[in-house]
C-alpha cells in the first residue's frame, strides 16, 4: 500500500511538543473513523501509526494530532503548510460507538490520550440523543499540557455533557483538580448498568483506570481501551505490534479490556 | 436538611462507622466556612483541626524558593483535608487554601485524641480510617511520581 499525498492544510500548536495538523488529499482521500489509525509518512524521514484526532467524512481532511518525540514525529510537527505528506491507512478498528447507543457514555483519557478520543466525543456530542449522560474524564501533567483546551472549554459549557479535568501538578492559582484520572471516576454521573467506557492514555494509568471503573461496578465487557505499540506495517505482517495473541495493528488498537488486562500485567510483553 | 452527625456518617471517610462512634467524633465537630482564597491552615501551624470538605475545593500547597507555590494535590466534596492532628508533633505539612468558597466540617484534634485515649477501640477505629486516606494519597503520589504522561504515550 503505498502513502497517498497530502498537504498540510494548517498546523496549531496544542502545548510545548504537541502539535495539530490538519490534511487534504492531493488525490484519493483516507475515510479513517473514530478510534482509527493512520501511518503518515514524512518523506525521506519515515513513517509513524498515527491516530486520527478528528473526522472529515465529507472533505477528506484528515485531522492528526502530534507528539514530537522522535525524528519523524518531529518532522512531522515541523512541517510547514503547503507541505506534503504520505499518508497510508485507515487501518485498524474503532471505538464502538454503536454498541453503547441507548447506556451511558464514559470518556477517560489521559495525556495525549485524548486525541484518539476526540473523534468519539465529537460523535457522541453530535448524536446526543443517542446516548444517556455522556462524561468526559481528562487527565494530564499540568494546565499546560492539556490539549485542545478551547473545544473542552465548549463541552464544559454544554449543559448535556460533564466534563471533569485533573492535573499532576499545578502553579499556585489553578483552580482545577489536582490528582490522579482515577479520582474523578467515583463522582462521575454515570449509571455502571448501562454505562460504556472508552480509556486511552499510558498503559499504567488505562491499568489504574479500569481498577477504579470495576470498583465503580462497570463490567469489564463494557470498557474499551486503545492499545499503543510499535506499529510498522499496520496490516498485521511485520509483527512488530505483537502482544501476546494480539496484533495491535490488525486486532485493535480498540479492544476491550477483559482481552488485554491479562496481557497488561505480563512484564515480558 | 441534614444534621452535622448525618453529614459525617454520611461521608466516605466516617461511612459504616459505629453509631456511639459517630456521637463521640460528632461531638468534637462544627461547622466551617471559607471564602475562595482563604488558608484553612498553614505549613508548620499547630495541626489541632482537621477539616471534611462538604462543598468547594482545597488546595494542598508547597512553597519552594526555586518553584514557588506548587499545587501538590485538591480535597472536594467529601475528602478530608488534614491528618497531621494524629500524629506527633502537630505541626501541618503543607498549606491548605480554598480555591473556591468552601464549606466543611470542622473537627478539633486535641478533642478526639483525648476521646481516643479514653477508648483504645474509637482510637483503633479512627487510626484504620485515616490510615486508608495516607495510603491512598500515597499510592496517587507514587503513581505520579512515574510521569506517565511525561513519557511517550500513544499519539
Amino acid at each position: 500500500m503505498a502513502p497517498l499525498p497530502y498537504r498540510v492544510r494548517s498546523r496549531s500548536q496544542e502545548t510545548a511538543d504537541t502539535w495539530t495538523l490538519e490534511l487534504d488529499p492531493l488525490g484519493e482521500p483516507v475515510i479513517p473513523r473514530a478510534g482509527q489509525f493512520d501511518m503518515l509518512y514524512a518523506f525521506g524521514v519515515g513513517e509513524v501509526p498515527i491516530s486520527t484526532s478528528g473526522a472529515h467524512e465529507g472533505d477528506g481532511r484528515l485531522t492528526h494530532t502530534i507528539r514530537a518525540v522522535g525524528p519523524v514525529t518531529r518532522a512531522l510537527c515541523a512541517a510547514d503548510e503547503d507541505a506534503v505528506v504520505g499518508v497510508r491507512g485507515p487501518f485498524g478498528n474503532e471505538w464502538p460507538l454503536a454498541g453503547a447507543v441507548g447506556g451511558d457514555l464514559l470518556v477517560v483519557a489521559g495525556g495525549i490520550g485524548l486525541a484518539p478520543l476526540r473523534p468519539a466525543i465529537r460523535h457522541a456530542l453530535a448524536h446526543r440523543g443517542d446516548f444517556g449522560t455522556v462524561s468526559v474524564l481528562l487527565g494530564a501533567r499540568t494546565p499546560a499540557d492539556l490539549l485542545f483546551v478551547g473545544e473542552v472549554e465548549g463541552w464544559r459549557s454544554r449543559l448535556d455533557a460533564e466534563v471533569d479535568v485533573t492535573v499532576d501538578a499545578a502553579a499556585v492559582g489553578w483552580h482545577g483538580r489536582v490528582g490522579l484520572v482515577t479520582t474523578l471516576i467515583p463522582g462521575a454521573p454515570v449509571d455502571p448498568a448501562t454505562a460504556t467506557a472508552l480509556v486511552c492514555g499510558p498503559e499504567i494509568m488505562m491499568e489504574f483506570v479500569v481498577g477504579a471503573l470495576l470498583e465503580r461496578g462497570l463490567p469489564i465487557e463494557r470498557i474499551w481501551l486503545s492499545m499503543e505499540r510499535n506499529m510498522r506495517c499496520g496490516v498485521g505482517h511485520c509483527g512488530h505490534c505483537q502482544l501476546g495473541p494480539k496484533l495491535i495493528c490488525r486486532d485493535g488498537p480498540v479492544f476491550r479490556a477483559d482481552e488485554m488486562m491479562q496481557l497488561l500485567e505480563v512484564r515480558e510483553l | 436538611m441534614q444534621t452535622l452527625d448525618e453529614l459525617i456518617a454520611s461521608s466516605p471517610v466516617f461511612a459504616g462507622m459505629p453509631a456511639e462512634y459517630l456521637t463521640l467524633v460528632a461531638g468534637c465537630a462544627q461547622n466551617a466556612g471559607f471564602e475562595e482564597g482563604a488558608l484553612l491552615f498553614r505549613e508548620g501551624d499547630v495541626a489541632d483541626t482537621f477539616y471534611l470538605v462538604r462543598r468547594g475545593r482545597v488546595a494542598f500547597e508547597l512553597h519552594t524558593p526555586d518553584r514557588g507555590g506548587l499545587v501538590i494535590e485538591t480535597a472536594d466534596s467529601g475528602d478530608v483535608v488534614g491528618w497531621s492532628w494524629l500524629f506527633p508533633p502537630f505541626r501541618a505539612h503543607f498549606d491548605a487554601r480554598a480555591v473556591e468558597e468552601v464549606r466543611a466540617i470542622a473537627f478539633d484534634g486535641a478533642c478526639l485524641r483525648g476521646k481516643c485515649e479514653e477508648d483504645p477501640r474509637l482510637g483503633y477505629e479512627l487510626m484504620q480510617r485515616f490510615a486508608q486516606v495516607m495510603i491512598d494519597r500515597l499510592q496517587h503520589t507514587r503513581f505520579r511520581l512515574l510521569d506517565v504522561y511525561g513519557g511517550v504515550g500513544v499519539s
